[in-house]
């Protein structure tokens, strides 16, 4: 019962998969990208570096959306806005970099004569750093305090979640509410005096998005098997009998919402940069969903299930857009009604299940 | 523990208080004036219908007091009060003498030292028997202590006993979904020991059991009597027969009729009231 | 403020005769012009037709007049001297000579031309001419003919003149126009014109309007009897042009009494307050409307969610395919049966409920039927629906919007005050969802299948020991659902856009109207949807399109925080069901 916490985080097999990431991501990806030139069959493009550092982006945000749905049983509809949320706190910066001096172009644009106040400070990195955390934290926490409090669960949480994206996105869609409307932020040009297309601040940002898929993935691994985890899966099943337990669900509930909001932040801050945009579309509630359907393909309440969701999801999308974007609606559609039908434990459960048969018919 | 012991620890925590004055204490029981559990007055309605109506019901310390009446006649809402799931629009409920239990949410009745078991058995299904019984465990019930909690082995001592006592040792790291409707049931009584409760309500607890099981479940309450105060609400008359002398009629809200089972079961309007006219 | 500003746009202030302006005018005529008109629409009527039905009137009007323009008028108007020919408009039109119309519609057109500024000729659509002041007819213009050109100024008089003729038309709708044009200058010279058209009025409306405008006219007179009477008149109206009148009125005299200025306050106040109650009153009338639409599109909700329980995320969806199926059948009644074309809602509304109930029960036997008791799965599941049948809508009928034509009959409205018009297709909007409301209820709570519904989603074991067939009444109570949202489409495609992401917009309100009014309770629906519209109507007023709908959200969610159960919660035992 008592392992150690090496041993909890993960087993042997683990560790080394865990390891192997690592040194894909932190030492092969940069040498293959930036030492092996251009136009050499072993050189990895710019473009493909991006790509994976945007799927790792959403394996994070599956991550974060696993720990309320996957464990704790809470589907959220608005983790859209929270990644959103943590780009624009990124955005800011980058906006404030590409001219420290003077205003951004879209400020210029409507007449403003001043930042606004909530701009105050952004020019600073650990300010906006700060803000990536903050600014959906709290919005997570008032938002989850009052809900959690009056006992709302289930799918009107779902719907109420799904409003508060919806009212989200029409705010920033809004020119006057300061966040660029329509356009949001882009043309970014440095950050921390980086260029910011330069291969060498593409591939460090591709390693801190890897870095930050391990930490979050150790993190959530070291809650879902503390007893903490075990609390949380006893409210997914039967939140009455937490209660007689004499538990209070709401800060558990809380504490994980949060927690799980700032993780998805925390990709957004990261997703920003490498793609260069950041706008309101980005809180529709439509991507909202998508994020849950990672997960559902993946596997819900395992950890390794929406990293391969995420993956596999935006690899066949990133596909099919390109090749035959008149049917992607279709495909995606199909995986959402086949996955609930079909697969409710996902890929991962797929998978555990085979084993389990040929394991069974082995010993037949 | 014996009743006299477990009297004297939790008595002893109130002793300076002076009785006429009830301080809320969420988590201290005073017993030393008489009954662990006090309704008076209760009364719950939901849009002009009375679920209860004026229930006045009292039980003492070590006491197995069973609650029958028909369908309707207030015996769950009545459950719901006392573990704070419902608030009463009037009346007063009071665990020993300090606690005011309409004051009170769940969690925190269940913290004073309440258990509940369901109708239907609630257990954590995707959670093995032995999480299902640490959880229960009663031990600091907040987010961070859950963190960084470490089992002792005083704990898993506990663990085990109660796991022989429910004779669950040989299914502990079953999913508990997968135990059948008896075993389940037996799961969440294991569970509600854990919480080491001074009172425990039970909603039919028999149901789905088999004979067998269900003379062990009788000989099991019969033998918590005295260590712990029981509410077991049942309509199984052989059970409630074997095990209690108290019994209690509800009916539309209020008491019928008190007494031992022969007693009620010879009560002229206890019999009209389960049989009709 | 806005509306008047919609109405003064709507409205034509030139009822000009142009080639391309005759479909104009002619549909100027009809929208201001009474019931009868509206019922045949202007452009199925063939050219030829048009032309002599809008001469017509002028035709008939020639019976009454006195004299055609005399040869010193028309050679003034053929003048390049501006001034004269001003001078000449305005006599014509203190006479208000009907005859004068085809000059001056030619002049207005740039088809009368002069020649060595003695003969005047009209110049005609077949090339002939006609000498203005003989009639003779010519087979084509001369050499030397030169246009008569026109300046800013004088097409202004003109157009005056051309009102102040037409204003003795037989036609009401284009007496309407015309007092309407000339409304906008209150001088005195208007006043005999006035004086004898008021004799011969017989149409009320525009008996009330020539009375306004002599009373605009009359206002700045001496006579304080006359004054007064102008000032009554003028406060019985809700315009704030009026009201601008009034209000400068004793400024600008010095000579007027105090009587004069206390009659004017109070018409002013009068004015005020018949604007404010406009105002008011019409901002409750778009905030029903949107609440009739907003319960249309919930109702279907409310059975599905409602009763079933089923969180349908393609609710939406079905509301598209509803507008698309109107779509279609107004595309095949314009072809196949055009004379009935203002007639196709009727065939549309069942074409739009049998489409999108079939819809609905084919999901339901396909897919949400295995998901029972699953709410998020359903709900994933029937997204990733929504998103097939927004492609298969775009697969095929195209990604833009389609149009959907109003009939004739549903375009218009009804003016209420001069900043209050209630349009004809809101106005039906909310008829009909109080008839599909009663309909639904009557048949929820009266009928046998009702009964079923009810039986089921209370107690289906239950049920199913009855003999009810369980699975037949899921797919019919869907169906059911899904035909509502079918409806909603159909009255949607009237008032706006239709196009595959038509649903979209309509899913998150939808659902919040029935969690709001409480689950299962229909009562709290109805309520819930006419609160919301109303309510967000006026924030509108105060924060704009945009901020009212952030609000209205904030607003729900911090209600349903406070009271999970709705409006109408249910309570007791089965409050956790």
């Amino acid at each position: 019962m008592n392992k150690s916490l090496v041993s909890r985080l993960s087993g042997q097999k683990g560790w080394m998969l865990l390891s192997g990431f690592a040194l894909i991501a932190l030492v092969i990806v940069p040498i293959f990208n930036l030492s092996i030139p251009e136009g050499h069959p072993l050189h990895l493009s710019t473009y493909w570096v991006s790509l994976f550092g945007k799927i790792m982006c959403y394996a994070i945000v599956a991550l974060a959306m696993d720990l309320v749905w996957g464990y704790t049983g809470i589907l959220s509809l608005g983790h859209g806005v929270f990644f959103a949320l943590g780009g624009y706190a990124m955005g800011m910066y980058l906006m404030r970099a590409i001219d420290p001096d003077g205003l951004p172009a879209f400020m210029v644009f409507l007449d403003w004569q001043s930042l606004p106040w909530f701009w105050q400070g952004t020019e600073h990195f650990l300010y906006a750093l700060l803000l990536i955390v903050l600014a959906p934290g709290l919005l997570a926490f008032v938002f989850g305090f009052f809900a959690f409090r009056s006992r709302i669960k289930g799918v009107y949480f779902s719907i109420i979640t799904q409003a508060m994206t919806l009212a989200a996105m029409l705010l920033f869609f809004r020119n006057e509410t300061g966040f660029g409307g329509n356009n949001g932020f882009t043309g970014f040009t440095s950050i921390l005096g980086h260029s910011i297309t330069a291969p060498g601040t593409r591939v460090t940002l591709f390693a801190l998005t890897a870095l930050a898929l391990i930490g979050a993935l150790l993190l959530g691994r070291y809650i879902v098997t503390s007893k903490l985890g075990r609390v949380l899966m006893a409210i997914r099943d039967a939140e009455s009998r937490v209660m007689f337990s004499g538990y209070n669900p709401l800060p558990y509930k809380l504490f994980i919402w949060t927690l799980s909001a700032v993780i998805c932040a925390i990709a957004g801050a990261l997703f920003v940069p490498q793609v260069g945009i950041i706008n309101p579309g980005e809180m529709s509630p439509a991507n909202s969903i998508e994020i849950a359907i990672w997960v559902a393909v993946g596997g819900r309440g395992t950890l390794v299930g929406p990293l391969i969701g995420a993956g596999l999801i935006s690899g066949v999308k990133s596909w099919f857009t390109v090749s035959f974007p008149e049917y992607w609606l279709y495909v995606l559609g199909l995986i959402f009604i086949l996955v609930t039908l079909y697969l409710p434990r996902g890929v991962v459960g797929l998978a555990e299940h085979l084993q389990k048969r040929t394991k069974t018919e082995a010993k037949a | 523990m014996s009743a006299s012991a477990l009297s004297a620890q939790v008595g002893g925590m109130g002793s300076d208080l002076t009785g006429i004055e009830r301080v809320v204490t969420p988590g201290k029981l005073d017993t030393t004036h008489g009954p662990i559990l006090y309704l008076e007055d209760i009364t719950v309605s939901f849009d002009g219908f009375k679920a209860l109506n004026a229930l006045t019901l009292t039980i003492d310390q070590g006491e197995l007091h069973c609650i029958i009446g028909p369908n309707g006649a207030g015996k769950t809402t009545m459950m719901d009060v006392i573990t704070g799931k419902t608030r009463p629009d009037f009346g007063t409920a009071f665990f020993g003498q300090t606690i005011d239990l309409t004051k009170l949410n769940e969690p925190q009745i269940a913290q004073a030292g309440i258990g509940r078991k369901f109708q239907k058995p609630t257990v954590f299904e995707e959670l093995t028997v032995h999480e299902n019984l640490g959880l229960a465990l009663k031990t600091d019930k907040s987010v961070w202590a859950s963190l960084r909690f470490k089992m002792t082995g005083e704990q898993q001592q506990k663990i085990d006993e109660t796991l022989e006592l429910i004779r669950l040792q040989s299914d502990a790291h079953r999913r508990a979904g997968a135990l059948s409707h008896g075993q389940k049931q037996w799961l969440e009584i294991g569970m509600l020991l854990m919480q080491e409760p001074k009172l425990l309500l039970l909603d039919e607890p028999a149901a789905g059991m088999t004979d067998e099981e269900t003379a062990r479940s009788g000989e099991l309450f019969l033998s918590l009597a005295g260590r712990y105060s029981l509410i077991v609400v049942e309509h199984d008359m052989e059970f409630i027969r074997q095990i209690s002398s108290k019994v209690t009629v509800l009916h539309e809200g209020s008491v019928l009729a008190a007494g031992t089972l022969d007693q009620v079961q010879a009560d002229d309007r206890v019999i009209e009231v389960y049989l009709g006219r | 403020m806005f509306l008047r500003s919609v109405v003064l746009n709507r409205r034509p202030l030139s009822p000009t005769l142009s080639h391309e302006g005759r479909g104009r005018l002619g549909s100027a005529g009809i929208r201001s012009g009474g019931f009868m008109l509206r019922f045949f629409s202007w452009g199925s009527i063939r050219p030829a037709l048009r032309l002599t039905l809008v001469l017509s009137g002028v035709l008939l009007a020639s019976f009454t007049a006195q004299a055609k323009p005399d040869a010193g008028q028309l050679s003034a108007l053929a003048s390049d001297d501006n001034d004269r020919k001003i001078g000449a408009l305005q006599q014509i039109a203190a006479s208000a000579e009907s005859d004068a119309l085809p000059i001056l519609e030619a002049l207005q057109n740039d088809a009368l031309y002069t020649v060595d500024a003695k003969r005047v000729l009209i110049l005609h659509e077949n090339g002939e001419a006609t000498d203005a002041l003989t009639g003779e007819t010519l087979a084509a213009l001369p050499d030397t003919a030169e246009g008569v050109m026109i300046n800013n100024r004088v097409r202004n008089a003109l157009t005056l003149t051309l009102a102040a003729i037409r204003l003795s038309s037989d036609n009401a709708g284009m007496r309407l126009a015309a007092i309407e044009t000339l409304r906008n200058t209150p001088e005195p010279e208007l006043l005999p014109l006035l004086e004898r058209a008021l004799l011969k009025e017989t149409d009320a409306r525009v008996k009330n309007r020539i009375e306004i405008t002599r009373a605009m006219i009359q206002l700045q007179g001496e006579d304080k009897t006359v004054r007064l009477r102008a000032i009554r008149i003028l406060g019985e109206t809700s315009d704030p042009a009026n009201k601008q009148l009034l209000e400068a009125l004793p400024v600008s005299d010095a000579k007027s009494s105090a009587e004069l200025r206390a009659a004017a306050q109070q018409a002013i106040r009068d004015i005020n307050l018949r604007l404010a109650r406009g105002e008011i009153m019409g901002e409750v009338f778009s905030g029903l409307s949107l609440g009739s639409i907003l319960l249309l599109a919930a109702l279907g909700l409310a059975v599905t969610y409602g009763l079933m329980g089923v969180i349908n995320m393609a609710h939406g969806e079905l509301i598209m395919i509803g507008a698309y199926a109107t779509y279609v059948t107004q595309m095949l009644v314009r072809q196949y049966a055009p004379d009935w074309f203002d007639w196709y809602p009727l065939l549309a509304l069942p074409a739009s409920f049998l489409t999108a109930a079939l819809v609905g029960i084919l999901l339901e036997r396909l897919v949400i039927r295995h998901l029972y008791g699953r709410p998020l799965e359903t709900l994933l599941a029937t997204w990733g629906i929504s998103l097939m049948l927004i492609q298969a809508v775009r697969t095929i009928f195209g990604a833009q919007n389609v149009a959907v034509e109003n009939p004739a009959w549903l375009s218009g409205g009804i003016e209420i005050y001069s900043n209050l018009i209630l349009p004809y297709n809101r106005i039906a909007i909310l008829v009909f969802a109080a008839f599909v409301l009663f309909a639904v209820v009557l048949l929820l709570t009266r009928s046998r299948m009702g009964l079923f519904v009810r039986a089921v989603t209370q107690n289906r074991p239950m049920a199913r020991c009855m003999g009810v067939a369980t699975a037949r009444v899921d797919a019919l109570t869907f169906g059911l659902g899904a035909g509502i949202a079918g409806l909603a489409g159909c009255a949607l495609s009237q008032i706006g856009n239709v196009g595959p992401e038509l649903g979209q917009g309509y899913i998150v309100d939808s659902f919040m109207v029935v969690v709001l009014g409480g689950v299962g309770q229909i009562a709290g629906t109805v309520y819930a949807a006419l609160g919301l519209g109303v309510l967000s109507k006026f924030i509108e007023g105060y924060a704009g399109a945009v901020l009212a709908k952030i609000a209205i959200l904030l607003m729900i969610i911090v209600f349903i925080q406070k009271r999970p159960q709705g409006i109408f919660a249910l309570k007791g035992r089965f409050a956790d069901a």
